[in-house]
């Protein structure tokens, strides 16, 4: 059996503790979706009015019987209808994805166009005045959270210049592309740019091991152009760590960006399950999570299988 | 160098270009007035729904019987007069001949007898129920006359039929099985469309009985940070804002192109006492605290002085000089001597319970009563829940004490059956009743003559002060936000935005 088909296998399984885990620590959290609707006036319900309201919300049942009943729907497509938005969950989902994939594309092109050449730039000039200055940006970068970001832009662009992008009504990329590269732009420059601090540092690093490599002084003995060495011969190298961090990093942003949905007022994925989890939306909780862990396991499956091309010595699944 | 610098401006000027060209294009139409605001309805459902932030939604699409004025007076609104029995048994309402639903049908006796019919089902779970259980049957003599009877006098009825929560809907609707799917109600304005968390849009009823409104309709965009809203009024992108935290809304008057509308409302910050627990359990202790907190401090520190030190009477007509009530001012010797009568010389360790961002001065609020405690040997521990937990724990009575903001009503008997009468459905939160407070409640639910109404409120105020279940901090204001062309908004101390139906846009 091949890795890639052992790896697939590990999906159901995977899946299925994610659904358990998700489907009771949602539960055990104090407050249920009454209390979430109703509030402190929850308190003023009778006994036959609270009885109404958890067949209403589909609570009334042993923890048991809702499990087995939303699984056997979600193994036929079905991850439960949303009480807040009375629709399938699945459909929420899938209307709310494509901003996030888009975000989280955007947000990895500002990274990797900015970080990967800062790390290269400051790995070829080692200890140097500008790789100090790139090493403080790249710490600033990744210390200072993405909400401050968003928010000094936000205030930046709104005080000093007048504009701002629109904000409240999102315009998907095909039906008006200008207008959604508008609204898109300012919160991937935002999720960027702590995406690229960690970019820079980890290429920076990655290319000072590789630029000490047999091969790559070999190479520059040979007379080799310095700015084939970099680019051609060691930054190939050096992608293998950057790899594993942007796919772990592109794994987390597809499951939404939260803050900068919340300060954008973009609605993702991460703003539908924050809103889903406050609001007590069990069937809608439960589809996020699953349908995030799922993306997840995929970006993880890929960046392997990116290994494999990009070094041809690793052999995936082989035991020595 | 140069051609870096070219650059870098040249890319700085596409972003601004792009940006600033999306910002422009706004589709909605020029009379259509562009609010925002931080949290989205959580339903469509009038009788059921209670959130503040559903309530604001749909007091714009559903009509009550009656509604209050910026005085909190009452005045018509399905109902065009009402009448009390001399007993306060009964109460009879004429409908406004000219009260239509948004398909066009008028509204009738029939569709009030069924609306509040299913407002008393058990099944419709309604929490407002509470407040409607002396209705003991609905009589619809014609097509525009409804009369209440009642099981026992009610004079604070009229006051809670005044709420959304008792909108009165198309009885055919209800037989449809579709209120809280679809909302079909009399009120000014049409709902359009609703996509929950992110948007509405709202179209004006030509045929509403309240007369003509000027403009086309409303598009609501929910923006969760109150920051971007404030951005958004900057850069026009919106026309009316409803604001929230008491640090951004004063930042509003700053700039120049908006107004700020900074209302008194009903609701009071609270510091909830647990009478169950020791040493709470002890009158001397509660008191004890009550006299060392210092409420203008308080008010000062956790809300930048935005608000009115209160007692539990926070309603225009009823409320009374908060400096009279019984420690008011700042005692820390008394607290001290009250602490050492009751055997707590060195103090005690207690935990308060706070909700995340509700208030958005929650946090504040116990850091400073923290601060103020310490001065008797009170040590709080601050337990911050997200609201929802909150909730869970301050319904089941588990905390030692609480910071709380709670809902006020117009009516002292409305505000307050629900934790200081012997039969309150929350007395498993306060924990607390005697006969004094019982009995004046009692006293005031009948009496009908309004001044004596206010004296025996006024005792209960008193008295509820002096044993110190809970200690009333202060109320706050509510806070709108508008563009300057944006004319004719009134306020309201309930914080309603039904004043959206008289509004113009310049």
């Amino acid at each position: 059996m091949n890795y890639l088909t052992r790896r697939l296998l590990t999906f159901p399984l995977v899946m299925l503790g994610v659904s358990i885990l998700v489907f009771v620590a949602i539960r055990l959290v104090p407050g249920d979706a009454i209390t979430a609707m109703l509030g402190t006036e929850a308190g003023l319900l009778t006994p036959a009015q609270r009885a109404a309201l958890s067949a209403y919300f589909g609570i009334d049942k042993p923890i048991l019987v809702q499990y087995w009943s939303w699984l056997l729907g979600v193994l036929q497509g079905d991850l439960g209808i949303s009480v807040i938005h009375g629709k399938p969950a699945l459909a929420i989902i899938l209307e709310r994805f494509p901003l996030t994939l888009q975000l989280a594309l955007m947000s990895m092109c500002v990274a990797l166009l900015v970080g990967l050449p800062a790390g290269v730039f400051a790995a070829t000039r080692n200890e140097k005045m500008s790789d100090l200055a790139v090493r403080i940006f790249a710490m600033i970068g990744q210390s200072t959270p993405n909400f401050v970001v968003g928010l000094l832009i936000i205030y930046a662009l709104s005080a000093g210049f007048g504009i701002l992008p629109t904000m409240g009504e999102f315009t998907p990329l095909f039906t008006d592309p200008l207008r959604n590269l508008g609204q898109m732009i300012l919160p991937a420059v935002t999720l960027g740019f702590a995406f690229a601090s960690s970019v820079t540092r980890i290429s920076r690093s990655a290319m000072l091991d590789v630029l000490s490599d047999d091969y790559v002084r070999t190479a520059r003995s040979k007379g080799v152009p310095k700015r084939s060495v970099i680019w051609r011969h060691a930054l190939p190298n050096a992608l293998i760590p950057v790899v594993t961090l942007s796919g772990v990093e592109f794994g987390y942003l597809l499951g939404g960006a939260v803050l900068v949905e919340q300060i954008y007022a973009l609605p993702g994925l991460g703003r539908l399950v924050l809103e889903a989890i406050l609001q007590r939306d069990y069937a809608l909780v439960q589809g996020c999570v699953l349908f995030i862990a799922f993306n997840f396991m995929v970006v993880n499956l890929l960046v392997d299988l990116a290994y494999v091309t990009l070094d041809p010595r690793i052999r995936l699944g082989e035991s020595k | 160098m140069g051609r870096h610098l070219s650059t870098k401006l040249l890319s700085g000027l596409a972003l601004a270009v792009t940006i600033g060209a999306t910002a422009i294009a706004s589709p909605a139409s020029a009379a259509s007035l562009k609010m925002a605001w931080k949290q989205d309805a959580t339903g469509l459902d009038p009788h059921k729904q209670t959130a503040f932030s559903s309530i604001r939604l749909l007091e714009l699409i559903y009509e009550p019987l009656v509604r209050f004025d910026k005085d909190l007076q009452i005045v018509p609104a399905v109902a065009a007069s009402w009448e009390f029995a001399p007993d306060a048994k009964q109460i009879t309402f004429k409908l406004n001949p000219s009260a239509k639903f948004q398909d066009g049908k008028p509204v009738t006796a029939a569709d009030v007898k069924a609306s509040f019919e299913r407002l008393l089902d058990e099944k419709t779970a309604a929490a407002a129920r509470a407040n409607f259980l002396s209705i003991a049957s609905i009589e619809t003599p014609d097509q525009a006359t409804v009369v209440f009877k009642l099981s026992q006098p009610d004079v604070p009825l009229l006051t809670a039929m005044a709420s959304i929560n008792a909108a009165i809907v198309p009885a055919a609707e209800i037989t449809a099985g579709t209120i809280g799917t679809k909302a079909l109600g009399s009120g000014p304005f049409k709902l359009d469309k609703w996509e929950p968390n992110s948007r509405e849009t709202l179209s004006a009823n030509k045929d509403w009985a309240g007369g003509k409104i000027a403009i086309d309709g409303i598009d609501i965009s929910v923006l969760p940070d109150e920051t971007a809203i404030l951005a958004a009024l900057r850069t026009k992108q919106v026309d009316f804002a409803l604001i929230n935290d008491p640090l951004v809304a004063t930042l509003v008057p700053k700039e120049t192109s908006l107004v700020l509308n900074r209302t008194p409302v009903l609701a009071y910050h609270v510091l909830q006492m647990n009478p169950s627990r020791k040493p709470m359990d002890v009158l001397a202790v509660r008191q004890a605290i009550s006299c060392a907190i210092d409420r203008k401090d308080v008010l000062d520190t956790a809300s930048v002085g935005e608000g009115k030190v209160t007692g539990p009477l926070t309603m225009p007509g009823y409320t009374s000089d908060a400096s009279t009530l019984f420690c008011y001012k700042q005692d820390i010797a008394k607290a001290k001597k009250l602490m050492a009568d009751a055997g707590f010389a060195n103090g005690f360790t207690a935990t308060v319970i706070a909700a995340n961002g509700e208030p958005a001065t929650a946090a504040a609020e116990a850091q400073v009563l923290q601060s103020q405690l310490a001065e008797i040997g009170v040590k709080l521990n601050i337990k911050m829940m997200e609201l929802n937990v909150y909730v869970d724990a301050w319904l089941k009575g588990d905390f030692d004490m609480a910071v709380a903001l709670n809902g006020g009503r117009a009516d002292p008997y409305s505000m307050y059956n629900r934790y200081w009468t012997k039969t309150g459905n929350l007395q498993k939160v306060t924990n607390y009743i005697d006969d004094t407070l019982d009995g004046l409640m009692q006293k005031g639910r009948v009496e009908t003559d309004p001044a004596k109404r206010k004296v025996i409120f006024a005792d209960f105020e008193k008295h509820l002060v002096e044993v110190a279940p809970w200690a009333w901090l202060y109320t706050s204001y509510s806070y709108t936000a508008q563009q300057k062309n944006v004319q004719g908004f009134v306020p309201t101390p309930e914080g309603s935005l039904f004043g959206l139906s008289k509004v113009t846009l310049q």
